[in-house]
């Protein structure tokens, strides 16, 4: 169990700089996500917290206290990486029992085995425990890591995109029994992942990280439905969000001029003095509708069958859209169709930062002073 | 007019079957995706109709032609790798171009040849670059144009796409699917990724140790799989399956999952529906996709009281696991609509949405009311 913050944290590796004034904390039994990128400073971050690197400015605490002289080992942190580091000749019991076994402060044979038992019996591989891990598949093996990780009752877990090399359907199954895993130790993660799906499934909140800047940090509705910017609207949701150039006028969206437009009554959200301004709508697929009468002609540039839904893509001028439709909805390929936008859930930002009008106008003003 | 059928083949490594007895026809024109696992033999299937891969028994026929004593070169096949495996010292014109080298044709015929396919795979800017100064997708671009350049009777791709990033990926599909929509070249692709197999295809073919297990449509095989392992291999989030019980509950039917105290209602001819097609009661297992399983926060006709678990959101939707009895039940609901783990809420199974799997053969009892 830890708190864990970072303060204004920079990092950098020759002349290049990874993190840039990094500022976030993670509360004490909570599972937080860092989504980005490759390169974004993830990784980084993660291996600030364990000690294996030291930041160039800034300072990390841990419940407290800062951790700047403290080497990885007293900050009894455990790591799960992508690559399952496993003792190939020992059985996964020898596995699990390798971190209780230091020189130093022996821990009692009867405790080891009992707590060998009970972690193996939390992650399901008690029947696996005499195996020697050569012969385990990739979910196995990396359930034995985590089981080497939760066996010594670290503070933190430091989790390093652990889930990226399993098949699609183990890594849905594996990132329910993490979560599990979590809510029932009630312990710290810090999970580093690029995957949207694996942040916003698993995160009780998320941080977003682009270029070693934490863009925003939220929960997973937060993040969804209130982005602070088109990089972070475009970074979860899939398909991504569209996102079209425009302006406003007389409460309709001009949207790329001489391509279409849009009725747009919500001026409430765009705030005054948004008419004329140089704007980028924001629309999530599911946000979007193919009906006979509505406003905009597009033809259908692709459909494809995801089962429960389909995704198509229109092409309106020279512009191109995304819509997620029923099933059962039959489309060809050039077919025309007309479609039309749910405007309560169009958002704004503004062209040349990419910011969010939400954010730059009372809205900031209002989170800033609820934050913690 | 290309049509590709293969019959009976058998295929081994050593004492390792790698293709058991697969019968196959491909139609002109057909948009194929072969599907499964590492491992699984689609790749050796499609290496197989390439003639880069010998086969032990069976026929494998072009057009109504054996074509398996047949030479790669002499079956005027043309395939499209991960790797883009393009010429470095070449440029992009003379990489598309060099298939046609070797033919003889005249300079102008040639040119206007190259031109005409990367007009269709808009490449025509780069016809002068160098492969290095190409990104990955403007590199299996390339690669595309050079496979189709010359016209092959088939296109075939193994796993063309699966080193590029998300957003690329999503895009080349789109790209791929046109492009063999305007070109009208049978095509068989591989891949170990259901999305890209749902998107793309006219039919999927689903293998599994080299066994084939279903052959369909996208929607065909969503909506009625064949077998368990086709069930829970197509569809995001993998359909539920869980050991149940059919037992008869007043007028109507119910179907109790394992550890549960009572059952989920149903209509009454799932009874003599099981009953005509042998399903034996105690080895059946109810499958149903997290779409299928209905959530309301009031008791209603047909519902009944269960935990919610652990809540996934993803953004436009949640996936809410909920308790039922000693199994979960993982449902596919409105976003916030259930309010966090631990809530009571009522679940009721669409019987509509509901399959039945023989727990021994893992096949699907094909009742669906």
């Amino acid at each position: 169990m830890a708190h864990i913050q970072l303060k204004n944290i920079t990092k950098n590796f020759g002349s290049h700089t990874a993190l840039k004034g990094l500022d976030f904390e993670i509360r004490d039994g909570e599972f937080f996500v860092l989504l980005g990128e490759t390169g974004a400073g993830k990784t980084t971050t993660l291996r600030l917290i364990a000690g294996l690197e030291k930041p160039d400015q800034g300072q990390i605490l841990i419940d407290g206290v800062d951790v700047a002289d403290w080497g990885a080992a007293e900050r009894d942190v455990a790591l799960v990486l992508q690559q399952y580091s496993l003792y190939p000749r020992f059985t996964v019991r020898e596995n699990l029992e390798f971190p209780l076994k230091p020189k130093i402060r022996r821990v009692p044979d009867a405790e080891i085995k009992e707590r060998v038992d009970r972690v193996a019996k939390t992650l399901r591989i008690e029947h696996l425990l005499d195996r020697k891990t050569d012969k385990l598949s990739g979910g196995e093996m990396q359930r034995v890591s985590i089981g080497r990780a939760i066996v010594r009752k670290p503070r933190v877990f430091l989790m390093d995109e652990p889930l990226s090399a399993l098949d699609a359907k183990l890594r849905e199954a594996l990132r329910t029994e993490l979560k599990n895993l979590q809510m029932n130790l009630g312990a710290t993660f810090l999970f580093v992942t690029h995957d949207q799906i694996e942040a916003m499934s698993m995160g009780d909140r998320i941080g977003i990280l682009n270029n070693g800047n934490l863009v925003q940090t939220g929960t997973p509705n937060d993040i969804y439905n209130n982005p602070k910017n088109t990089f972070v609207a475009r970074s979860v949701g899939s398909p991504p969000m569209n996102l079209l150039e425009g302006s406003l006028r007389d409460g309709r969206a001009i949207v790329a001029p001489m391509n279409f437009e849009l009725p747009y009554a919500g001026t409430h959200n765009a705030g005054a003095g948004a008419d004329g301004r140089p704007i980028i709508f924001g629309i999530r697929p599911e946000d979007l509708y193919l009906e006979s009468g509505a406003p905009v002609e597009a033809r259908v540039h692709d459909v494809e069958n995801h089962g429960v839904e389909k995704i198509v893509t229109l092409s309106a001028g020279d512009t191109m859209v995304r819509a997620t439709v029923p099933a059962r909805t039959e489309l060809a390929i050039d077919e025309a169709v007309r479609f039309a936008w749910n405007q309560d859930k169009v958002m704004l930002f503004d062209r040349a930062s990419g910011v969010s009008l939400r954010h730059v106008g009372p809205f900031e003003a209002r989170s800033a002073s609820t934050s913690e | 007019m290309t049509q590709i059928e293969l019959r009976r083949v058998q295929k081994y490594f050593g004492p390792i079957q790698v293709i058991k007895d697969l019968n196959l026809v491909v139609e002109d024109n057909e948009f194929i995706v072969l599907l499964g696992q590492s491992g699984c033999g689609k790749t050796t299937t499609l290496r197989a109709i390439a003639g880069l891969e010998t086969i032990d028994e069976g026929d494998i026929l072009i057009d109504g032609q054996p074509v398996q004593h047949l030479k790669a070169a002499d079956r005027d096949i043309a395939m499209v790798f991960q790797s883009f495996s393009l010429y470095p010292h070449m440029t992009v014109f003379e990489n598309i171009a060099f298939p046609l080298r070797a033919t003889r044709m005249n300079r102008s015929d040639l040119d206007s040849q190259v031109r005409e396919i990367a007009k269709v795979l808009r490449i025509v800017h780069m016809l002068d670059k160098r492969p290095s100064a190409l990104s990955g997708g403007d590199m299996q671009r390339v690669a595309i144009g050079r496979a189709l350049v010359r016209r092959p009777k088939a296109l075939l791709m193994d796993e063309p796409i699966g080193a590029l990033d998300a957003i690329l990926l999503e895009e080349m599909r789109a790209e791929i699917k046109r492009l063999h929509m305007r070109q009208g070249s049978t095509t068989i692709y591989v891949t170990h990724d259901q999305v890209e197999a749902m998107a793309l295809a006219d039919r999927i073919v689903i293998m599994h140790e080299g066994v084939l297990q279903q052959v369909g449509t996208p929607s065909e095989v969503y909506a009625y799989p064949a077998n368990l392992f086709v069930a829970q291999f197509v569809g995001s989030p993998v359909m539920n399956v869980a050991a149940a019980s059919v037992t008869q509950a007043g007028s109507g039917a119910s179907v109790r999952v394992d550890g549960a105290d009572e059952g989920f209602a149903f209509p009454p001819e799932l009874l003599s529906r099981l009953e005509a097609k042998r399903g034996v009661s105690g080895q059946l297992s109810l499958g149903i996709r997290p779409e299928g399983v209905l959530i309301a926060h009031e008791a209603g006709e047909g519902f009944m009281p269960v935990e919610a678990h652990i809540i996934e959101p993803l953004g436009s939707f949640d996936i809410v696991d909920l308790t039922v009895g000693s199994q979960f039940l993982r449902a596919r609901t409105r976003s916030g609509f259930v309010g966090k783990a631990g809530d009571r809420v009522f679940a009721r199974i669409d019987p509509r949405q509901a399959h039945f799997f023989d727990n021994v053969s893992g096949e699907s009892l094909g009742v669906r009311l």
